[in-house]
């Protein structure tokens, strides 16, 4: 075979200390292909691609570039051989133009003076390129959304010639709408010969985008595949390592009286005559486009930002909800969509973040906590969710995403809650983890909370919703049930124009 | 379901190398965690070689007398900066402090003029607290008018003179002896302890360490962040205000420009404690131990007859050490 891969790696090792993080791996990507890359978290995609990038160096193995043998020794190195990454957390610099960065390590080589008028003229023929001529490179990188973000990373990427673009959990921050635009600006680079590495743990959208799927477990390569040979379920199996007879658990729909009750909410233009209803053990779906008012229909629920109009009851009782305590004072718990910014306090332990919503009331006179019982609740939460950690005193910076989000919804099990408003709960999160969530945001329902839950990842939205309320701009759009709840419905309701309720 | 247990359960069936090595490493960790506690008894060592007098009962009293005013300022930034915030208006409170009890001494009688002294001190840091809490402004900003405004009226309520005090039961106050030790230190050790249980045992020293590490989830959890933030700058300013007061007691004057640079002093102490800017890591004890530090660097000198300028350089290059030895700790592999 005198075929030549962009990059092939082979018989590649790699151990930090005692632990083995790569075994004898190989993996390959051809000129204009896409090679997905699958695997539990840990598995060994990151420090496989942080060697191939030069951020890492390999203990054994070679990497050969178009046939020939090459070293990366460091970042710099990768990127002068054409090999570019796009990390999960994008790494512009939000002050300053698209233009000024997509070229921000080469504006100084030209006599201390920037030619502005070339530098966005190149800016606007490489944004061209990847299928986006709309983005304006004088645009400051602040005022874009995530999805042309990455739209300017990749265009970053082309100034520098890549030859391998590697993608880390691209669309991790992405509604369906902007995977669509992403997966187009892939397909064109793809046909420009480049050599795509996509990591990822949305199975449907690997299934749709990639030429060959690689499946990593334990350092190790399980095996090639390409999409058409295996089923998802299969696929799933080989990363977990064992078969996986649903992803998401059986649920029984007995949903009892109305908890949860929002009426003509509405909030800033974000937010428009929003009304629905939630049941105890009742899971309902937001669906929608990033950007839909999503997240704002669950923070104005929850108090966290003002509302303009509009009544909210838990069990019949209307309240007045001005701030996160009123919500949690009425039985309402928020887990926020972004878990480390909003949900966990990274450097305190797992038991100060599970007790902070009901330390109030592990506390005796003059504030003073209980400490025993502090503990005795801290560790039955942990156990209940089945938080992974060496102890309750464990930092939740060293928990795995998984396992945080755990914490988070440990946290509001001390409470008296009802309604649980749950925002993006699996984002960030491996697929055995998933499955955990799953399982227990069901048994939480089982239990008689009554949910909402605001997802874009649709497999979920399917798999563990009674009902899905689709969003689109402010307004819900329409509300799918049962059967009616697929992937093509919600679609067709999150883009279509001129939608009730938006006047 | 077995690993889960074990996961929850602690660490009883750790095995045995492991344990040791984590042992070790807690030793490591223990010695970078209390580098305040070495660099202290550094300083205690070091002070001891210089000058035969240092330990004697005599100077040991008149540093910890010193350094008392500062232990209250220090312990009540501490707060602040646990909430990610900073009291610049520390030194210029307690300078009003100081001309207020002297002046009110003379119109309303002791009790009731040291009772508002206080009371004067904390709505000082009522107005900075309602300013960063209620009104988003920025610490930095509404402390630092908090500084000017509260150095003014110092002037104003003196006319620019130091006030000279007529009771004798304050001016006994500074060199009275409580149960064995001097009356200031006294106070300074009610201070602290006082700080240290609440950031120890309480919600409130909970929720203010949780709210510099992360106030938004704090806010999501239900917790009136607010109110918290309002209320470290409050007791900030009382214990500036006691501060104030002890300064006015020990010099027998009331006077306007007390505390000059004090704040830095104060946030000299608390880092040099180990405490982050940023807000969320620092303990009662190492800001104590950061005064004391301080402390020990002006009196050694003074012992030398090493006059005052050297002085601040030797306290610069303290403060430099012990940040770069913190952050040696935050990053130990690199």
């Amino acid at each position: 075979m005198a075929k030549t891969y962009r990059v092939e790696i082979a018989g590649v090792s790699k151990s930090f200390r005692a632990v083995q993080a790569l075994k004898d791996v190989s993996f390959n990507v051809r000129p204009g292909e896409i090679h997905a890359l699958v695997g539990e978290n840990g598995a060994g995609k990151s420090t496989l691609m942080n060697i191939l990038s030069g951020v890492l160096r390999k203990d054994s193995g070679t990497i050969r570039m178009d046939g020939l043998p090459v070293e990366i020794p460091g970042p710099r190195a990768g990127r002068r051989l054409g090999i570019g990454i796009i990390h999960q957390e994008l790494a512009l610099v939000p002050a300053l133009t698209v233009a000024e960065n997509i070229f921000i390590s080469r504006l100084s080589r030209r006599f201390g003076l920037v030619d502005w008028r070339d530098l966005n003229h190149r800016a606007g023929e490489l944004l061209a390129r990847t299928g986006f001529p709309e983005i304006d490179p004088r645009a400051t990188v602040a005022n874009l959304g995530v999805a042309y973000r990455q739209i300017v990373e990749i265009a970053k990427g082309l100034s520098e010639n890549v030859r391998v673009l590697i993608l880390d959990e691209p669309t991790s921050v992405l509604a369906p709408q902007e995977v669509e635009n992403l997966f187009a600006a892939l397909r064109i680079l793809r046909e420009q010969g480049v050599g795509l590495v996509y990591i990822s743990h949305r199975l449907d959208e690997i299934f749709r985008i990639a030429d060959r799927i690689t499946v990593l477990k334990d350092g190790a390569v399980v095996r090639t595949v390409c999409p058409a040979e295996i089923t998802p379920g299969d696929l799933i199996g080989l990363m977990i390592g064992r078969t996986l007879t649903a992803m998401f658990p059986h649920r029984d729909s007995r949903a009892g009286a109305e908890v949860l009750r929002v009426e003509a909410l509405n909030r800033g233009g974000k937010v428009r005559d929003v009304s629905f209803a939630v049941r105890a053990g009742e899971i309902v779906g937001l669906a929608g486009l990033v950007g839909s008012g999503r997240t704002e229909i669950l923070r104005a629920i929850f108090g966290a930002d003002p509302k303009d109009g509009g009544t909210i009851s838990v069990g019949g009782r209307r309240l007045r909800i001005h701030s996160p305590r009123d919500a949690v004072l009425n039985g309402i718990a928020l887990v926020p969509e972004s878990r480390k910014d909003h949900g966990v306090i990274l450097n305190m332990s797992i038991r100060k973040n599970i007790t902070l919503p009901s330390i109030g009331r592990l506390a005796g006179a003059l504030g003073i906590i209980r400490q025993r019982k502090e503990r005795s609740v801290a560790q039955t939460l942990a156990g209940k969710l089945g938080i992974k950690a060496r102890s309750i005193e464990a930092e939740v910076a060293d928990l795995s995403g998984g396992n945080q989000q755990k914490v988070v919804l440990a946290k509001w099990l001390g409470t008296d809650c009802r309604v649980l408003l749950l925002d993006e709960p699996t984002r960030g999160v491996d697929v055995g983890a998933k499955a955990e969530l799953y399982r227990l945001i069901s048994d939480l329902a089982g239990g008689g909370l009554a949910i909402v839950m605001v997802s874009s990842e649709m497999m979920e939205l399917i798999g563990l919703c009674d009902r899905v309320a689709v969003v689109n701009r402010g307004g819900i759009a329409g509300v799918l049930e049962g059967a009616a709840i697929t992937e093509e419905n919600i679609m067709r309701l999150a883009v279509q124009k001129g939608t009730g309720g938006i006047g | 379901m077995e690993q889960q247990q074990r996961g929850t359960k602690g660490t009883a069936d750790v095995d045995r190398p492991a344990a040791r090595r984590l042992h070790r490493e807690s030793l490591v960790v223990l010695v970078l965690e209390y580098n305040t506690v070495l660099i202290f008894l550094a300083m205690l060592v070091l002070a001891a070689s210089l000058s035969d007098v240092f330990f004697s009962r005599n100077n040991i009293f008149n540093l910890l007398r010193q350094v008392a005013g500062l232990a209250g300022m220090g312990l009540g930034m501490l707060l602040v900066i646990l909430t990610a915030g900073i009291d610049l208006s520390v030194g210029s409170v307690a300078a009003l402090a100081s001309v207020m009890v002297a002046w009110l001494l003379g119109v309303l009688g002791l009790g009731p003029a040291l009772v508002l002294t206080v009371a004067i001190g904390s709505l000082c840091g009522a107005v900075s607290g309602y300013l960063v809490a209620a009104r988003n402004m920025a610490p930095f900003v509404a402390t630092l008018a908090m500084m000017t405004i509260a150095r003014g009226f110092a002037f104003i309520v003196s006319k620019g003179s130091p006030i000279i005090i007529a009771d004798p039961r304050l001016n006994n106050f500074g060199s009275a002896y409580w149960l064995g030790v001097p009356a200031p230190v006294f106070v300074m050790v009610v201070i602290f302890g006082l700080v240290a249980f609440l950031l120890r045992y309480t919600v409130f020293g909970r929720i203010v360490t949780a709210i510099g590490s992360n106030e938004a989830a704090v806010r999501l959890a239900g917790v009136r962040t607010g109110w918290y933030k309002f209320a470290v700058y409050c007791i900030s300013g009382a214990f500036c205000a006691i501060a104030g007061i002890i300064s006015t007691s020990r010099t027998g004057v009331g006077s306007p420009i007390v505390g000059t640079g004090a704040e830095l002093d104060a946030i000299a102490a608390v880092v040099i404690g180990g405490a982050s800017l940023g807000g969320g890591k620092g303990t009662a004890f190492q800001t104590l131990l950061g005064v004391l530090i301080l402390g020990i660097i002006g009196n050694i000198m003074n012992l030398m007859n090493i006059p005052g300028y050297p002085q601040q350089v030797v306290k610069g290059l303290i403060i430099i050490c012990a940040v770069l030895l913190q952050g040696w700790r935050r990053n130990p592999e690199g």
